[in-house]
């Protein structure tokens, strides 16, 4: 079994690697002199794509020996979790993808697969048992079908961020041109984490604080980046080790609170590394890739995704959700912070759809929507998880 | 009423967009707007856009605008988000008043968040009137287009007026050289392979797919009305039970909201934990880092019913229905009931055991045992020896003007004052007893008691649960998913062929959605025909627009 799980590891290893090269190939069939319409057959996107079904055969391989292994549906903690929306992110762009063909999907979505995949192996990786709470076949099944529901949805992001990369006139400095730099500013960030989290894991950087919590009783607490902040009333029980004298009360978990601010601060370094480079704006950088996409069929793509992905999600999230509520939790719906993200995100896209069907917000506004949509997604995913205490706090 | 009769003769009723019978503009507010707002609901006739005088027809056209609809949307999801800022009071501990506890814990913010009443901002009249908008909204908006859009779509014609079919977006006009109705047949033919349904009208040709896909937001409506229903029906008396029951293994209890009909017996509670030994080795590293994970919970009950023609209160006539496990995951059900694993405590001390011993000598008298929930008033150790028990502190919290207290009834602290009678002492010596606390409250004594041993048990917590909202709930739900996907998975698709007399021939094509699609249906169409497919204006403008001449067409919103 334990063989199992180092193939599982590797597996999934090989697949980030196609993944990345599949990109690179991506990358080509867009420059392609011959295919100026960006879709149809063309080499490059042909071996793109092949690349990227066998990544998502691998990846596919790791969860089902994973779940051999574990004995059951690795989804249980984050990382397993967020590992499995990457996973469910490549689905969906190879579902999208043989029906459009629109080769420039994959130049963007499958580097937010790595980024997804990778941020996920910042969470520690071990197989772990089932509480009881978990033990239930609907664990596969809800969980399955959320993180499938919102990769859907997230494909419209995608499309939406394409669209907005070649409409957003960037000479002229704006909201639009504003939040759009924002937005890649904040996939940068997310960079940031993943370079000095894993440059600390390199090294092998661990530090240890006792603090007194907010009920007042001492504990005990990892960091695993210079503390920056230190917890409520800690003392370094490292030696040799930093931390800051910039104390936290209580209630707030300094440990994630200096992650945080690692990432922010590692973040806007690449950023403004990325800037003095190259002289541009992010958007900039980016929008050679776009220059002949057809707007038109990204604003297409952008709705089918949110078209097939909301059924799918409501039926995950809140349906299933209800029904495994109902069995584990006695009640079908409890107000929990990760039921109520659920239940707004699912209140987005249905505005979203509304003001698309009876509003005509096409183009444009559709593609800024998918962003927001996105935005939620990710809080819920991430956020509610590490900030948000509730009964889905399972990492 | 004001009918509008068109050019053709048809007589319209008022408020009508387009003819319903050839399709021509009849306002010339509706030959001005665009084209899919007109087209969504096919240019019927609403309520909502006609009769705008009463209170009646204002508030029906309040909540039939889609645009109060979205608004009422984003303030519940703000409103929700806003709910999740800090801990809803249901979250907190139950002992902590909340007055106290969002000021103690979050400072400033957290007592604004209380007296906001965001604490418990779910069950606030506010948000209940939120969601009572919404479902408001979504009857009437649904009513206000579902019935004229089904007309439209009942009777709609073949032949259309030349300016419909070329204000649509796929639209394009050919001058054909081989005989239309050839043209016509063969598109027909193809289309029918992918399952469209031909009409032919003198010459003139409708193909129409997947029209049913235009219920699909009516049906989900109807789905969440019916959810919401069941939602409120959980107010009415008996529909629901929510209730918790601690029992103590080896006891047997009524079961709270059965009206003593049913009784619980706790024949044992498990818990259990993940050991790096027993369990699968792929767990070690998890077990090390992050020590004793829960593996199981469980209550091994026996359900039992008291006899029909019992008094309620008479415990001596149950019956045993069933022996069942309660695991977290497997509520034990029966009779509309759940019994779900919730809760336990541990080692709750049942009995405790004394040895009555001479201080000096050492030498035991005997032993007793009290049982804690059922003491007795004295123990005799033998014909000489023998212990009063002249009161028990169950949950024992320490001295107040010399007297002890208890805190509650639940041994969690036992302690005891006695009176040790012995041949040597026949007046009886006096011992206060507790945990870790030896007393001898009128002067030393000659004999002591020692604890020697304790008896301890677990304690269920179960909650009791009847729903009888479930099944609409689930109705509702189904409801709304067969909606969502029909609205969602398909698309209702047309094509108008139609020969002119100066021997013209027009297409024209429209979608509720998914363009692409239609092009591609298109395309195979015309295959075959000698005809290029009907072009799409939109794609081609949008094109222009891309290479930046065209400036944002002005988004005219109608549907309010």
């Amino acid at each position: 079994m334990t063989q199992l799980a180092s193939i599982s590891s590797t597996l999934l290893y090989v697949a980030f690697v196609l993944y990345l090269i599949a990109t690179l190939f991506f990358g080509g069939s867009i420059k392609s002199k011959k295919h100026t319409n960006q879709t149809g057959k063309n080499r490059w996107a042909t071996i793109a794509i092949t690349i990227t079904i066998i990544g998502f055969i691998s990846q596919l391989g790791y969860f089902i020996t994973r779940w051999i292994a574990a004995g059951h549906a690795p989804v249980s903690n984050l990382f397993e979790f967020i590992t499995f929306f990457g996973m469910m992110l490549v689905a969906g762009f190879i579902i999208i993808y043989f029906i459009y063909r629109a080769h420039v999907l994959g130049v963007f979505a499958l580097p937010i697969a790595l980024l997804v995949i990778a941020y996920s192996s910042m969470f520690p990786r071990d197989i772990s048992p089932l509480i009881p709470a978990l033990q239930s076949d609907w664990l596969a099944i809800h969980v399955s079908t959320v993180a499938a529901g919102e990769a859907i949805l997230a494909i419209s992001f995608v499309a939406g961020l394409i669209y907005l990369l070649k409409d957003v006139d960037l000479t002229k400095k704006g909201k639009q041109t504003f939040w759009l730099e924002a937005v890649l500013f904040f996939i940068v960030i997310v960079a940031g984490f993943i370079v000095s989290t894993t440059a600390a894991q390199i090294a092998g950087y661990q530090s240890e604080f006792t603090y007194v919590n907010a009920e007042g009783q001492e504990q005990v607490e990892q960091f695993g980046l210079p503390a920056l902040v230190v917890p409520h009333q800690g003392e370094l029980m490292t030696e040799g080790n930093f931390a800051s004298s910039i104390e936290m009360p209580a209630i707030v978990n300094a440990a994630r609170l200096n992650t945080v601010i690692w990432s922010l601060i590692s973040g806007t370094l690449i950023y403004l590394l990325i800037r003095l480079i190259t002289r541009k704006s992010v958007s900039a950088l980016l929008q050679p890739l776009v220059r002949r996409v057809n707007l038109n069929l990204m604003d297409e793509v952008g709705y089918r995704s949110v078209m097939i992905g909301f059924p799918v999600f409501t039926l995950g999230g809140l349906v299933f959700a209800m029904i495994w509520a109902q069995i584990a939790w006695t009640r079908f719906w409890g107000w929990d912070p990760k039921e109520v993200w659920a239940l707004i995100t699912w209140l987005f896209y249905a505005a979203f759809l509304h003001l698309r069907l009876s509003r005509g917000w096409e183009g444009n506004r559709s593609a800024w929507l998918a962003v927001i949509g996105f935005a939620i997604i990710m809080f819920n995913l991430v956020a509610v998880n590490l900030i948000i205490a509730g009964l889905h706090s399972y990492a | 009423m004001n009918e509008i009769t068109c050019k053709c003769g048809h007589v319209n009723p008022e408020g009508t967009e387009l003819c319903l019978s050839c399709g021509r503009a009849l306002t010339a507010d509706a030959e001005t707007k665009k084209t899919s707002d007109v087209m969504r609901y096919e240019g019927m006739a609403r309520r909502s856009q006609t009769y705008k005088m009463s209170v009646i027809d204002k508030v029906w056209n309040f909540f039939s605008s889609v645009k109060v609809g979205v608004w009422l949307i984003f303030i519940t999801l703000a409103a929700s988000a806003i709910g999740t800022i800090f801990p809803q009071v249901i979250f907190i501990p139950p002992l902590e008043p909340p007055e106290v506890y969002y000021e103690d814990r979050y400072g400033f913010a957290g007592k604004i968040y209380y007296v906001l009443g965001f604490h418990d901002l779910y069950n606030s009249w506010w948000y209940l009137l939120l969601i009572a908008a919404i479902g408001t909204s979504i009857i009437i908006a649904s009513l206000d287009r579902v019935v004229p859009l089904y007309k439209a779509l009942k009777n709609q014609r073949v032949n259309r007026h030349v300016s419909f079919m070329k204000r649509q977006r796929v639209f394009t006009e050919y001058t054909v050289q081989q005989p239309a109705e050839k043209v016509i047949a063969s598109i027909g033919d193809n289309l029918k392979k992918r399952r469209y349904r031909i009409r032919e009208e003198d010459g003139h040709l409708l193909a129409e797919k997947g029209r049913f896909a235009r219920w699909g937001p009516y049906v989900n409506h109807t789905g969440l009305i019916i959810f919401l229903i069941g939602g409120m029906l959980r107010f009415v008396p008996g529909m629901y039970v929510d209730e918790v029951l601690w029992i103590r293994e080896g006891d047997t209890m009524p079961i709270p909201g059965t009206k003593q009909e049913y009784f619980l017996k706790n024949d044992g509670f498990t818990a259990e934990q993940y050991t790096a030994e027993e369990d699968s080795e792929v767990f070690g590293e998890t077990i090390n880092r992050v020590g004793a994970i829960a593996k199981n919970f469980q209550t091994d009950a026996t359900l039992l019913k008291r006899e029909e023609g019992t008094a309620i209160g008479d415990e001596s006539k149950l019956t045993e229905v069933e022996s069942h496990p309660i695991q977290v995951n497997q509520p034990f059900k029966f009779d509309n009931f759940a019994l779900y694993q919730v809760d336990y405590r541990q080692d709750e001390i049942r009995s405790m055991s004394f040895d009555m011993v001479n201080k000096e000598t050492e030498e035991a008298l005997g032993s007793f045992e009290v049982d804690l929930f059922q003491p007795e008033d004295e123990y005799k150790l033998d014909d000489e020896h023998r212990v009063e028990l002249m009161n028990f502190y169950p949950d024992f919290s320490g001295f107040e003007d010399g007297e002890p207290q208890t805190a509650s009834p639940v041994p969690n602290n036992p302690a005891f004052l006695f009176k040790l009678y012995s041949p040597e002492k026949p007046d009886g010596e006096v011992a206060f007893i507790a945990i870790q606390e030896s007393l001898e409250p009128l002067g030393e004594n000659e004999f002591a008691l020692k604890f020697s041993g304790i008896e301890t048990r677990d304690v269920s917590g179960l909650t009791v649960r009847k729903d009888l909202t479930l099944w609409i709930l689930g109705l509702g739900g189904a409801i709304f998913m067969i909606g969502v996907i029909q609205g969602a998975y398909w698309n209702h698709r047309r094509l108008w062929l139609k020969r002119t007399e100066d021997g013209k021939l027009l297409a024209a094509g429209h979608t509720n959605k998914n363009w692409f699609g239609l092009r591609k249906d298109l395309e195979y169409a015309f295959n075959g025909t000698g005809l290029a497919q009907p072009k799409d204006h939109m794609e081609e403008n949008l094109n222009k627009k891309a290479s930046g001449d065209v400036k944002e067409e002005k988004n005219n919103d109608t549907t309010s």
